[in-house]
């Protein structure tokens, strides 16, 4: 602890985070390994029984591998995952990697814009809730808060589309018109990115159009975490030691407030951020049934009506992969900002 | 800032208004109080003092009895819902009826403040460096880079903290390094007046005596005058030059520590005195009873409940102030006026009674 050198090493820490992964990794490809043959029946007779005869479910079996020992398909599992082969849908005998492109974006471009809004909206109103504490603003902007966080996704959905939607002429349903969909090149597959890349500013204006009120449904409930979260932190800060220390040393008030109070006040943020964002991967599934949004949420939810599990196992370990390294990034984020995490 | 350099003889004679330049601190009948759905609590009640360039006053007392709020009160650093009233002039300047601007320029470079928990009082997330750099830069914003740096090694230095850990963060050092880092921060810009709220109380023996050192070589070194608030008996013999008790909001008496503490004149001091844990005790002493309730204190003097001296007086009338035998000042009316107690006064109290009276 004590020395020059003390300060925790940076590169080391994020060596073992980033180390400490492939076994996280290989725990939940595990787990998502077990319990889809855990489930009755096997994968072939749930999604192509009555469909085909038993030769020819037999067949298929034995193409997929079904028909070898377990800990066999379990190497061959891990093994593909690891050449980043996720495997292939069986209901449309499509490569996941490519299921996931085609709609990943989609899912992504809303949470990530969902979070823009959630942060831009959240943090400043807890700040100021918290700065002033039991003020009216303090007062609304609770209100608000608890409101927007409990209202569930589906209800805000249809009272934006409702009275938001048609004055405001914004459209209500899918990503973008069917004319956008077509002409815009695909060259990241985010519908987001490629539309800005192309330069068409019609398309431009129809992708952002389509993107606000689901976008502000999602962004709306996370914000009412952000804003309660860092009004309590706020009011801890605010009373922290070091805080009356700086004042003793005659700092002024804007500074006390932002480089002792608020910054300390947004550590645990950071972490909340990264929780928020795995579940929200997820998550985003009623937002997108509810506008209809053509996502990976939605897509999964197709997919497990169909009882594919080949597209369920690749799903769910990408989504699983993705929520580790979110969380990894967090915590190194964390280490960046706070030098005590560092040990 | 500097100081014209006087006469060598500090710590020996302190006549504040003689020697020349005044008291740096000069408190009259400063007042606190802090309100409460029950009534406000008049944490400090009408305290008045004197504070000499280089003169450390010790301010002991028990746990509640006001010391804490009237350090934070001269320092202008009271929670929002505390009121505070009287008089406190630095060199003159009244500091309570000031612009809060101006009370702001000179916290920090004119009055500082050490606290009592250094583990808590660094923000965790900023290196030591920038603790320095902030509170530099704030009162002399023209100061070029190397300077401001130059002034904070120098003032770890002063605290035997080596200019390598200059960029640690708070967490990579000890209680006692941390205390000395805060009382670094708290020199380096060399304020004529610093608070020090029990200093060494979350501290071990050894960084205690450590600590008490540093306060004294202050004083020698930079003239700096220190209120030095403790409970803790022994360091005030140490490190003050003089003594003031505090007993629920008022200074009951104060004087120089050689006289206060071979002559106490209060009945409360002479308690305090006689409670103090050293070697050679062999059996502990106690006050019975605890202070008053401060929201609507009993009339009277507030330590009669308590006083083994008490007389009929007491739980009348006020003290009054009066000079002590051999300098300094008391109030309590065993000492005196005599002739203004009223006749029948010098009875003994009944305590029993108010007790009760007390409760109901």
């Amino acid at each position: 602890m004590t020395g020059s050198t003390g300060t925790g090493s940076l590169p080391r820490y994020i060596l073992q985070r980033i180390l400490l992964v492939i076994p996280m990794i290989w725990v939940i490809l595990t787990l998502v390994f077990v319990i889809l043959r855990v489930a009755p029946g096997d994968p072939v007779s749930a999604a192509l029984g009555g469909k085909l005869d038993e030769e020819a479910l037999d067949e298929r079996r034995a193409a997929l591998g079904f028909d070898r020992p377990l800990i066999e398909q379990y190497w061959d599992y891990l093994v593909s995952v690891m050449k980043l082969d996720f495997g292939t849908t069986f209901s449309d005998n499509q490569p996941i990697l490519h299921v996931v492109r085609d709609n990943g974006g989609a899912t992504l471009s809303l949470t990530v814009v969902a979070f823009l809004i959630a942060l831009l909206v959240g943090i400043p109103l807890g700040l100021v809730a918290g700065r002033y504490r039991d003020s009216v603003p303090d007062v609304a902007i609770r209100l608000f808060g608890i409101l927007t966080y409990a209202a569930p996704i589906f209800f805000v959905g249809f009272l934006l589309q409702a009275y938001v939607a048609a004055p405001l002429g914004l459209p209500t349903s899918g990503a973008a018109s069917p004319r956008t969909v077509f002409t815009v090149e695909p060259t990241t597959h985010i519908l987001l990115i490629d539309v800005f890349l192309s330069g068409d500013g019609a398309a431009i204006e129809d992708v952002l159009l389509h993107l606000v009120l689901p976008a502000c449904t999602l962004g709306l409930l996370i914000c009412g975490v952000f804003i309660r979260l860092v009004r309590v932190n706020i009011l801890q800060t605010m009373q922290a030691d070091y805080v009356e220390a700086a004042e003793a040393r005659g700092l002024d008030r804007r500074k006390v407030t932002w480089r002792h109070a608020f910054r300390n006040a947004l550590v645990p943020v950071v972490t909340v951020i990264g929780l928020q964002f795995a579940l929200l991967l997820g998550g985003a599934v009623l937002t997108e049934s509810t506008f209809n949004w053509p996502g990976l949420g939605k897509k999964l939810v197709d997919y497990i009506n169909e009882r594919d599990y080949g597209a369920v196992q690749g799903i769910v370990t990408l989504f699983a992969v993705a929520v580790v390294l979110i969380s990894v990034l967090v915590d190194v984020v964390n280490a960046l900002i706070d030098p005590r995490v560092r040990y | 800032m500097t100081q014209p350099e006087l006469d060598p003889v500090l710590e020996a004679e302190f006549q504040p208004d003689v020697t020349g330049d005044g008291p740096v601190i000069s408190a009259r009948d400063v007042r606190v109080w802090y309100g409460t759905t029950r009534g406000a609590i008049r944490a400090v009640d009408g305290v008045s003092f004197d504070l000499a360039p280089g003169e450390t006053l010790g301010l002991v007392g028990e746990s509640g009895c006001g010391k804490s709020t009237l350090g934070r009160g001269l320092m202008g650093l009271l929670p929002a819902g505390a009121k505070r009233d009287g008089e406190v002039r630095f060199r003159g300047e009244d500091v309570l009826t000031m612009s809060p601007r101006d009370a702001h320029r000179l916290r920090g470079s004119q009055l500082g403040m050490i606290f009592q928990e250094p583990m808590t009082r660094l923000n965790p997330l900023l290196r030591v460096s920038a603790h320095f750099e902030e509170a530099i830069r704030q009162h002399e914003p023209k100061l070029p880079k190397r300077e401001v740096t130059q002034r904070a090694l120098d003032a770890l230095r002063m605290m035997g903290i080596p200019p390598t850990r200059y960029r640690s963060y708070p967490h990579e050092f000890s209680g006692g390094m941390r205390q000395r880092l805060m009382i670094a921060l708290a020199l380096v810009l060399r304020p004529a007046f610093i608070v020090a709220d029990e200093p060494t109380t979350a501290l071990d023996v050894l960084v205690e005596a450590q600590i008490v050192q540093i306060l004294n070589d202050l004083r020698r070194d930079f003239r700096t005058s220190l209120l030095l608030i403790t409970h803790n008996v022994g360091i005030v013999a140490e490190a003050c030059d003089r003594v003031a008790v505090m007993y629920a909001g008022r200074i009951v008496e104060q004087g120089r520590v050689a006289d206060v503490f071979a002559a106490p004149q209060h009945p409360y001091t002479r308690e305090l005195l006689r409670s103090t844990i050293s070697l050679r005790t062999t059996g502990l002493n106690f006050i019975p009873g605890s202070p008053p309730d401060l929201i609507d204190p009993p009339p009277g003097c507030r330590f009669a409940p308590r006083c083994p001296q008490a007389m009929a007086v007491c739980a009348t009338t006020d003290p009054i102030t009066i000079e002590r035998p051999g300098g300094g000042q008391v109030e309590c009316w065993a000492v005196g006026p005599t002739d203004l107690i009223p006749a029948g006064g010098t009875a003994r109290l009944q305590q029993e009674e108010l007790a009760v009276a007390d409760e109901a």
